[in-house]
């Protein structure tokens, strides 16, 4: 087949996809997911170094009798953080995008056939 | 708590065990490779591994590519020396791989071929952004590769008790000449295995050294700490922020600087973008960053442990091993020491093996520096910009491989003049460079339809320039007496250590101000096509069928 023939039948075939109905969700549940967790660690993040930077009387703060303080609880919680969100999404894109990726995935297939 | 003490360097009979180790790490990789390139056959193979790896393989093997010698060595060394605050560039560097995880990695793999440019030509005038991508890609891995041959040099010489000048250029050049064997030998393929044997050995070792070190403390972490903070001589400030970062305002900005470009450079470091593509779908990319970020997240927690344990164990005072090395040593001494001492068999074993999987760290990282910009070369550069025509497969494949030579050249001949380089510096320089020129560019292209080739162009040379020009105007090149690299004059008006703060605003500013001054409206037509590739996966290139 000629080139040119091949990527304007490929091009509908993306046309007839963003179209869909099922497209639109699927970018409006990545959207929902990924803006407000994006802002949420980086403020989260910021505020950790903005603690290292401005707060050190609260980061200074040692917890019980021992020689754990704020910092440290404050920096392992960054961790704790940055394992759960990774956990959180993976769990939700294979639940929630993954279903409607394939089936869009398959329908481009088929526009293409046609 | 017995005090133990350590000599200033390894003892002659420990060097042989160390050397005969290095040579096996050596020849276990050289078989990788020689494996690898009996399967390599199209340039799928060649740069991207057949995209045929499972989300574990890749997500070790993306942990090996960017837990550097710096980390392993570097980090630990910090929190040795400066307590608390060493630990703060890990944090950047784990919740980086969530700016990869969410916004980047799967939408790159399905719109993505082989290079960062792929993306971005998708949908834009192919010279101009393959141009700009490419020369970013460049610069970044050679000041990334810089850093990892500069502290190889010092760090062999360190592990061998050996101080010569010679002896570090020998290594530099050593480890230049098989870097460029597993690249043009093994391709991705190789590369990919030598980066997973390379993380599997670094865990293992590093597990084995924490659980040392924790045993000597029954497991008490409170002790490990105070025992550090009253050994440090610095007492309780030894377990607080401040020892090394926001002395003053200046200070506190360079910090909040320094901590943007660690958390939004990572997800626009080439050597780690490519990786993507070597698995087969957007799912195995998700479970590769998990995965990564599970043992990175990992890793950084026991660095901590080897950090306070080399202080609470080791000299670390002015003048002895450790501060002389600026840290660098303190692992391998910590596990000698936590080995059974200096004089035992077991301290000499896993001082041995620590310095082995110090060397294999470096190796699989300068590989995968080496792969990236050969790469970027041949296939954005040579490919769609030099060559007249189209070149076939195989041309292009042997342009990739002779770039791979002159990049390792190069970078060989770069690194021997720069010893006195400051590692940190260039790794530092490295992400601002990354998060300035090349994450502005991917986010727009993804999710900013307005986008075209003029903003592409703008933001990534806006960007680069940005960070690059600031740099040398800061007081880390002049004007900052010992510790700046020029001593003589003083030229600096930049404030900051650090130009992240200034650069990667820039860097999405120009991308702004390119697009509209740009006028072009033609790669909005293909944005619908991008977004429908890089969301469902349609038509994104699957794994090679042998």
């Amino acid at each position: 087949m000629d080139e040119e023939v091949v990527r304007e039948r490929d091009a509908r075939a993306y046309e007839a996809v963003h179209d869909a109905a099922d497209f639109k969700e699927l970018k409006r549940r990545y959207k929902n997911f990924v803006v407000p967790w994006t802002i949420a660690f980086m403020a989260w993040y910021l505020a950790y170094v903005a603690c290292n930077n401005w707060a050190r009387g609260f980061m200074d703060h040692r917890l019980g009798g021992s020689h754990i303080n704020v910092a440290l609880i404050f920096g392992l919680l960054q961790f704790v953080s940055t394992f759960l969100i990774a956990a959180l999404y993976g769990r939700f894109a294979n639940r929630k995008l993954d279903p409607l990726a394939h089936g869009l995935n398959a329908k481009y297939k088929r526009e293409r056939r046609r | 708590m017995n005090v133990l003490l350590v000599p200033l360097a390894a003892e002659p009979g420990n060097r042989t065990l160390t050397i005969s180790l290095f040579t096996a790490v050596v020849a276990v990789t050289l078989y990788i490779t020689w494996w690898a390139s009996r399967q390599n056959k199209t340039a799928a193979d060649y740069y991207a591994g057949g995209r045929s790896f499972s989300g574990a393989q890749n997500g070790l093997a993306v942990a090996g590519d960017y837990m550097s010698a710096a980390s392993f060595l570097g980090i630990s060394g910090q929190i040795a020396l400066y307590g608390y605050d060493g630990f703060l560039y890990s944090i950047g560097f784990l919740v980086a791989w969530l700016v990869a995880l969410l916004l980047v990695a799967e939408l790159l793999r399905n719109s993505g071929r082989f290079t960062m440019a792929d993306q971005l030509a998708f949908r834009m005038k192919q010279k101009p952004v393959r141009t700009a991508a490419a020369t970013s890609t460049i610069v970044v891995s050679i000041f990334y590769l810089l850093a990892q041959m500069v502290g190889a040099g010092s760090l062999v010489g360190l592990l061998l008790g050996v101080k010569s000048e010679g002896l570090k250029a020998a290594v530099i050049v050593l480890v230049g000449a098989l870097m460029i064997v597993y690249v043009t030998i093994g391709g991705m393929k190789g590369t990919t295995w030598v980066q997973i044997v390379k993380a599997v050995l670094l865990m293992t070792g590093t597990v084995v050294i924490t659980f040392l070190v924790l045993l000597k403390f029954n497991f008490n972490i409170s002790d490990l700490l105070g025992s550090a903070a009253s050994k440090s001589g610095k007492g309780e400030s030894f377990l607080q922020p401040g020892l090394l970062y926001g002395k003053d305002l200046t200070g506190q900005i360079d910090f909040l600087s320094l901590g943007l470009a660690l958390v939004l450079g990572t997800a626009g470091l080439p050597h780690i973008l490519i990786r993507f593509y070597t698995v087969p779908d957007s799912r195995a990319a998700r479970r590769s960053v998990q995965w990564a970020i599970g043992l990175i997240g990992v890793f950084y927690l026991m660095t901590l442990a080897l950090g306070f344990g080399a202080a609470a164990l080791l000299n670390t005072a002015k003048g002895s091993a450790v501060e002389a090395s600026k840290g660098n040593v303190a692992s391998p001494l910590l596990a000698e020491a936590v080995g059974g001492g200096a004089d035992s068999t077991g301290g000499a074993i896993l001082l041995a093996l620590i310095a082995a999987v110090a060397f294999a760290t470096i190796l699989a990282v300068v590989a995968g520096l080496t792969l990236t910009s050969a790469s970027s070369f041949a296939h954005d550069l040579y490919a769609n910009v030099i060559s007249k025509q189209k070149p076939t497969e195989k041309q292009e494949l042997r342009v990739a491989r002779f770039a791979a030579i002159g990049i390792g050249a190069v970078a060989i001949g770069l690194a021997i003049p720069a010893q006195k380089l400051n590692i940190a510096f260039l790794v530092a320089l490295a992400f601002a460079v990354a998060a300035s020129a090349n994450l502005p560019a991917l986010l727009f292209n993804l999710f900013w339809k307005r986008f075209n080739t003029s903003g592409a162009v703008w933001s990534i040379y806006g960007g680069l320039i940005s960070a690059v020009v600031l740099v040398v105007f800061s007081p880390v090149v002049s004007g900052n007496g010992d510790k700046s690299m020029i001593t003589g004059s003083d030229f600096h008006w930049f404030p900051l250590s650090n130009p992240g703060i200034v650069s990667i605003p820039l860097g999405f500013l120009f991308g702004v101000l390119g697009t509209y001054l740009g006028r072009d409206k033609s790669s909005e037509t293909r944005y619908s096509e991008l977004s429908v590739r890089a969301l469902t996966g349609a038509g994104a290139e699957g794994a090679a069928k042998h």
